[in-house]
């Protein structure tokens, strides 16, 4: 052996004492700020037992807050997929002046305080906003009802597709797609059978990271749903209700309802990143 | 208007409309409607609500915590990010499937989750408070409370940047006798710093917003521990919606720039 | 066969159709301390209501604090009635929504003011910090717990109650001030809501007193078990009245003006009245108070009409923007 190679041996393998303080590092900084507040949130629904943890998530007013987190789930995040999916293709196959600016309004409302996100819908259609009277007049309540609670939680959505598809978009190129033109397929076509499936993947990401999201959301839906109980309550704001009523155990207990749904939309996340780079490994190589 | 990059290749029309007309309606009509209830101030009006020493202290607060926030993320994101990338080691999937954990977490239930934890009655908390710290209703349990939901900003934009810079040029460097730090700031850095740069921004953007984790665990004292967003909700609890919405348009202004440089940032060093 | 499908159908439809109109909806909009209230009369009130008029009534409900609630109701949530906090709250649905007359509180008897609170004090069981009136919560050492009067109703009863102390106390507005200033100072924690800070309290054992509704207090001995905490009554306190208005805008929209206003009367009722001093508010019926008399400490009470020419001229004083409470802490 070469002494060339046992340095390289050594510099892949790294200063072992480094390597395992780091390894131990992650693993601390792990398990203080994630797994810790894990714990605490199940160890608390858990207090009383299974039986108390079932009949918090079972209670009427609980379910018919998850109905309406489904709902509100159901209409924004098919919305956001296709809004995601015609962004992407326009920023990420064609160049045009402006570019950075839609890029820049699509992310917007990931940093728009969530607050202001139902605020401005107050503002438009409250009973004292621009259309408030109009509305009034037509009998179309919007704010403090669900229509408003499904707005707030598209606006909070809006990037989560669009941002996952650009990059990858981007990185594809557009030779499949020019060569499926020029063999005689017309854009639909193009799109169904060359487009989809490279970004399918990359696709489910975006509607995973967006499910996640809308299903959690609470600042901006706390401002536009009036709190009705058993009517305009999403889970969110059902667990702090009870956290206000003193039913600390129902609280945590569906708090980790919630808990568990994240859970398995990560694994879902999990399992289409894997995916995902399987397809990409192959193709990196060639 | 537009270039295409490919002759052949349909849908620049109707994507782009569809985009603009769905953004416009989602969120720019809804936004223009904030600024134009701004409107009903005059400048001096929006001038004084916006350097009224309560509402000072909130933006230094905000911007200060997230900042600190963003500061930490970086450090943690980038080991969680190098460790995951660089090394096999038991758990290590574990981690990366729940690096996103704080995405899919409801807000309001890692609000009380940390209250729960740090409180001084707390599991954390306890301890903190035999060390004489205090960490529930002070900036630091802000701080925190913030950190752990830009946990992922940071980590997830190094990781793939990582994973594509080649082995290679760092074994290469090694021989040629660099010593690890010297690896580390002339090969590592520069490569790692745009991705990092983006995540450390997305991350500071989202914690100057974060209304339902933090409103458990800060304290909301006035000039000590309220928050922005927490400032605008007071506001509109006394009827004051201008003065809401001055605070929203201020909040927005300093966003949008924020996330502007980042894709210019971003655009300047993808196109060589 | 295919009669009897059509009758099963025109059975179902029939039923289908009954049951879709016989409910009648009222929204009842509150503030925090009144969710157990609430629930207890809902209860009461829908049996009665049947009894009455063999009409079917299903009453919601929404809490939260007593200034953003009104505001929900002005921004367009359809509350049938309103039980705020405060007058105040309520006056600004005649102010800015034009949603009630301006003389609502003379509509119902006592103000519009079917039960009644007051300000006292929690502390921890045995007294630690020996808290018994309103100058040992400026005390080294002592970490006094309430919401925050921009946000919370019962908070601004909190301030004007130490304000009204303070005032008899040393003499003047500005060592009234003083003392509130110095109160603010022992507070670590300044929740958005009452419910908030009861939580902060009791079950994050922060502080050492918490300054609350009365009716707050005793639900927090109930729920959390009298061996923890204990109540003190101050020497001097302040009337809290909490009122409720129908809201004529929506009800004469929704045409539920007869039911609502009868959900607002019945308070008055000795059933009402008792559920109400079950829930711990003071009812304003001589008769139950005086059936209820054990359970509330006697003390010297001050009103917001006399000592404070009412909310009209309190809110703007104390808690606008610029007001006395902005006073104290851009001071510190």
């Amino acid at each position: 052996m070469t002494s060339a190679t046992l340095t390289v041996a050594a510099a892949r393998r790294g200063n072992p004492w480094a390597r395992r303080a780091l390894i131990l590092a992650a693993w601390l900084a792990f398990a203080l700020f994630l797994l810790l507040p894990l714990f605490v949130v199940l160890s608390e629904a858990l207090k009383q037992g299974l039986g108390t943890f079932v009949d918090a998530i079972l209670e009427p007013d609980a379910l018919s807050a998850l109905k309406l987190t489904v709902l509100a789930v159901l209409i924004s995040v098919p919305l956001n997929l296709v809004f995601g999916v015609a962004a992407a293709w326009c920023v990420s196959k064609f160049e045009f002046r402006g570019k950075s600016l839609l890029v820049t309004l699509i992310d917007l409302p990931f940093s728009v305080s969530p607050v202001i996100a139902g605020l401005i819908y107050v503002l438009l259609f409250g009973a004292q906003g621009y259309f408030g009277e109009w509305l009034s007049d037509h009998d179309i309540q919007i704010v403090f009802a669900v229509p408003g609670i499904v707005l707030a939680t598209l606006f909070v959505t809006v990037p989560f597709v669009a941002r996952e598809l650009i990059p990858l978009m981007q990185e594809q190129g557009t030779q499949e797609e020019e060569a499926a033109r020029l063999l005689g397929a017309n854009g639909w076509q193009m799109f169904w059978h060359v487009t989809l499936p490279n970004i399918r993947w990359g696709l489910i990401y975006g509607v995973v990271l967006c499910t996640a999201r809308a299903m959690g959301e609470f600042g901006a839906v706390s401002v536009v749903s009036g709190h009705i109980r058993g009517v305009t309550n999403t889970l969110p704001l059902h667990v702090e209700i009870l956290y206000n009523e003193y039913n600390h155990v129902a609280a945590f207990s569906v708090a980790s309802l919630l808990l568990l749904l994240a859970l398995v939309i990560l694994l879902l996340k999990q399992w289409s990143e894997s995916r995902m780079s399987r397809l990409n490994t192959p193709a990196d190589e060639e | 208007m537009s270039r295409r990059i490919s002759p052949v290749i349909p849908g620049f029309g109707l994507t782009l409309g569809y985009t603009l007309v769905y953004l416009s309606l989602l969120v720019l009509i809804p936004l223009g409607a904030m600024f134009l209830k701004t409107t009903q101030l005059s400048w001096e009006q929006f001038w004084a609500i916006v350097t009224a020493p309560r509402v000072l202290a909130a933006l230094r607060l905000s911007f200060g915590a997230a900042l600190a926030a963003a500061v930490l993320n970086g450090i943690i994101g980038t080991l969680l990010a190098w460790v995951l990338v660089r090394y096999e080691f038991p758990g290590r999937r574990i981690i990366d499937a729940m690096v996103d954990l704080p995405f899919a977490l409801p807000t309001a239930v890692a609000g009380i989750a940390l209250t729960a934890l740090y409180a001084p009655s707390g599991l954390v908390g306890r301890f903190a408070t035999e060390l004489g710290l205090k960490i529930a209703y002070t900036p630091l349990g802000i701080t925190l409370a913030l950190t752990f939901v830009t946990l992922p900003f940071v980590a997830r934009t190094v990781q793939p940047v990582l994973a594509d810079i080649p082995r290679e040029i760092e074994e290469a460097a090694a021989c040629l006798g660099a010593r690890p730090l010297q690896v580390f700031r002339h090969i590592l850095l520069p490569a790692l710093l745009p991705a990092w740069l983006t995540g450390f921004a997305l991350a500071f953007a989202r914690g100057v917003g974060e209304y339902g984790s933090v409103i458990f665990i800060a304290g909301n004292m006035p000039m000590k521990t309220e928050i922005l967003p927490l400032l605008i909700m007071v506001k509109l609890d006394q009827y004051d919606y201008a003065g809401a919405t001055a605070i929203g348009v201020l909040m927005l202004v300093v966003s949008f720039i924020l996330l502007l440089l980042i894709n210019l940032l971003q655009r300047r060093i993808e196109a060589p | 066969m295919s009669i009897r499908r059509f009758a099963l159908a025109a059975l179902a439809a029939a039923l289908l159709a009954g049951e879709a109109s016989a409910a009648t909806e009222l929204l009842n909009v509150s503030y925090d301390p009144t969710r157990e209230l609430y629930q207890e009369y809902n209860a009461a009130f829908a049996k009665h209501w049947k009894q009455e008029s063999g009409e079917d009534v299903k009453i919601q409900q929404s809490h939260g604090g007593s200034g953003k609630q009104a505001r929900s109701v002005i921004d367009g949530l359809k509350a049938d009635v309103v039980t705020l906090a405060l007058a105040g709250d309520i006056d600004e649905l005649q102010k800015l929504g034009k949603l009630i007359p301006a003389d609502w509180q003379t509509r119902l008897p006592q103000n519009s003011t079917p039960y009644t609170s007051t300000i006292v004090f929690l502390v921890r069981k045995g007294n630690p910090k020996g808290i018994k009136d309103w100058n040992d919560l400026t005390r080294d050492g002592v970490e006094v717990i309430t919401p925050n009067p921009k946000t919370s109703g019962g908070a601004r009863w909190n301030f004007l109650a130490a304000w009204a102390w303070a005032k008899k106390t040393y003499g003047s507005d500005a060592k009234a001030q003083a003392y509130v200033q110095a109160l603010y100072k022992h507070v670590p924690v300044l929740d958005t809501g009452a419910r908030g800070s009861t939580i902060t309290f009791v079950n994050n054992n922060i502080g050492d007193v918490l300054v609350a509704w009365e009716n707050e207090a005793f639900l927090a001995l109930k729920e959390q078990g009298g061996d923890n905490f204990e109540i003190v009554a101050p020497s001097l306190s302040i009337l809290a009245e909490p009122p409720v208005s129908v809201v004529d805008k929506n009800v004469d929209k929704k045409g539920t003006r007869k039911v609502a206003e009868a959900y607002l009367q019945y308070l008055y009722s000795d059933e009402g009245q008792r559920i109400a001093a079950k829930n711990f508010y003071r009812p304003r019926n001589e008769k139950i108070a005086a059936e209820f008399a054990q359970q509330f400490p006697n003390l010297e009470l001050v009103t917001v009409d006399k000592d404070f020419d009412g909310w009209k001229s309190a809110q703007p004083r104390f808690f606008d923007d610029g007001g006395v409470f902005d006073q104290i802490y851009q001071a510190q």
